[in-house]
This record gives C-alpha cells, structure tokens and sequence, in this order.
C-alpha cells in the first residue's frame, strides 16, 4: 500500500487530474455504452411489438 | 461437423438465444477481472521510480489501444466473411463491433492526451503512432457513417465491409510505428520476442486489465448485435413469436 491516507490516493502524486480524467472518463464511457445499448433495445422491443400488433388486427379485419 | 456446428450458429435465430445466455458470463468474468486489475493498478503496483504516480495510467491506456486494434480486426474478419459467403450475421457481427472499437479507439487517445501532457508536455503531437491512432478512429466513425447513410441493409454492408477491409492496412501501422518510424510514444511494452520492459507486477495489473475490457467488449458487442438481430429480422417467425410471448 502506497497511500497514507485517502486524501493521498487522490492527489496521486500530483497527478490526479490526469490518472482520475483517465479512469473517470473510461468509467464514464462504460457505464454509458451499456446503458444506451439496452435503452435501444427497450425501443426496438416496444416498436416491433406495435407493428406485429397493429398487423395482426389488420388480418382479423 | 464442426463445419455444421458454424453454420448452425451463424443463423441469427440459433446465434440470439446463445448470446443472451454468454452475456451474464462476460459480465461476471468482466466484474471479477476489472476488480482485480485496479486492485493491482492501484494498490499493489508500485510507484514508478521516473513517472511517479502518473503512470498508472497505462492501466487502461495500453489495454484500450490494444481493444481499438483487435476490435478493427474482428470487425474486419466478419466484414470479409459477410462478402465471401453472403451470411447474414456477418454484417450484423460487423456493425455491433464498430461502435465499441470506436469508444476504445477514443479512450486510447483519451487516455493518452492525459498522459502525454504531463510525461512529455504536450496533449499532442502528430507522431506516427498517435496519427495512426486518430486514422483508425476516423475508420470507424467512417464505417459507421457510410453503413448508416445507406439504406438497403445488403449494399450497407458491402459498402462497409469494403471499407472495414481497406483500412486493415492502418492496423500493423499502429503497431509498428514505434519501430518504423523515430517517434515520441514510448516502444511496446510486451512483446512476444523479448522479455517485458517492465516490472512484472505492472504487467500483470495491465493484463488483468487489458482481459477485463476484452470480456466488457464481447458482452456489449453480443447486446448489441440481439438489438440488431431483432432490428433486421422482424419480419421472421421466430422473432414475431419471441415479441408475442414477451408481450403476454
């Protein structure tokens, strides 16, 4: 363990704009890709389901 | 057989159901692996002895650059197998892979701009290594441009696949630039000739890494492609029934 405190492992040295821009933003973008992916796939989910829905009443008109 | 067993699994509706299932293990290997790795990066690596703390970024760093190249490569492969044999989950394959390798291709230079302010003074420079970068992130924005802009999802794919595969050219670019050309970036870190240039704790930090963003990658790539799979094949049977029994 290299840090004294918690205040320490922030400042990484003085470098920690850097090192938490790096992993804040890697963070970010994987938290974000995910999410978008299944809100994406709500959408489609609900848009196809109408159509087949709206198709099957078609045929039984 | 195993030729059966491919072929098998390159239908969309045997590949959907096989995805969702490896999904939730990719999550899970992604999760223990992540910990692990950042666990090392931060609290068993030691300072460097030259960059202090700030290196610590190659943690992601290394791991992300090396995701944006073999990302283009699998992406590049399914394209080629899309043209040879006129398989339908090629194309799916290839266009599920190109946003994930764009983000890691946006990380690495991200990752690396942080880095190279402090280490060399700059956020950038037009060196061949960081050049040939910022082209193969241009290649999938590129890639994804094109396959969005054209509407007849057979000719969408062509069109890119021919693109993914010209631009494959750029791949070993990246990886040798270092030893082509006199440049700014650091050489490789790992090889496979010689021994690592680093200590043997950071490499394992970086590996632990590298894996967990390799397990991340194939479980947003494999929802990725259901959502697309479910998007091309809405006017089959099996799809049709799946959104019935979920609407029930």
């Amino acid at each position: 363990m290299y840090w004294n405190s918690f205040s320490d492992f922030l400042a990484m040295g003085g470098y920690g704009f850097y090192v938490w821009g790096s992993f804040g933003v890697t963070a970010l973008v994987m938290v974000l890709e995910p999410l978008l992916i299944t809100r994406r796939r709500r959408a489609t989910e609900s848009r196809l389901t109408r159509q087949i829905r709206a198709e099957a009443r078609q045929e039984h008109a | 057989m195993s030729m059966i067993n491919w072929f098998k699994f390159s239908a969309p509706s045997t590949f959907y159901p096989l995805a969702g299932r490896l999904i939730p293990v990719f999550w899970a290997l992604f999760a223990i692996l992540a910990l692990a790795g950042l666990w090392v990066g931060f609290f068993v690596a030691p300072t460097d002895f030259q960059q202090g703390e700030g290196y610590r970024i190659i943690f992601i760093h290394v791991g992300a650059s090396w995701m944006s190249m073999f990302t283009y490569l699998v992406m590049a492969f399914w394209a080629g197998m899309g043209l040879a044999f006129n398989t339908r989950l090629s194309g799916m394959m290839a266009s599920a892979l190109a946003p994930t390798g764009a983000l890691f291709a946006f990380i690495s230079l991200w990752t690396g701009a942080l880095w190279g302010k402090p280490m060399w003074g700059a956020w950038w420079v037009w060196d061949a290594r960081l050049t040939s970068e910022l082209i193969l992130l241009f290649l999938y924005i590129g890639f994804i441009a094109l396959t969005h802009a054209i509407d007849d999802t057979r000719r969408a794919d062509k069109a890119g696949a021919i693109l993914a595969l010209v631009g494959v050219v750029n791949v070993p670019i990246i990886y040798f630039s270092v030893k082509w050309w006199n440049t700014l970036h650091q050489g490789a870190s790992v090889s496979l000739t010689k021994a690592p240039a680093m200590a043997s704790i950071m490499l394992w930090g970086m590996l632990l890494c590298a894996l967990a963003m390799w397990m991340y990658s194939l479980a947003v790539a494999l929802m990725r492609v259901r959502v697309i799979i479910l998007e091309r094949e809405r006017h089959t049977d099996w799809v049709k029934e799946l959104l019935a029994k979920r609407s029930q």
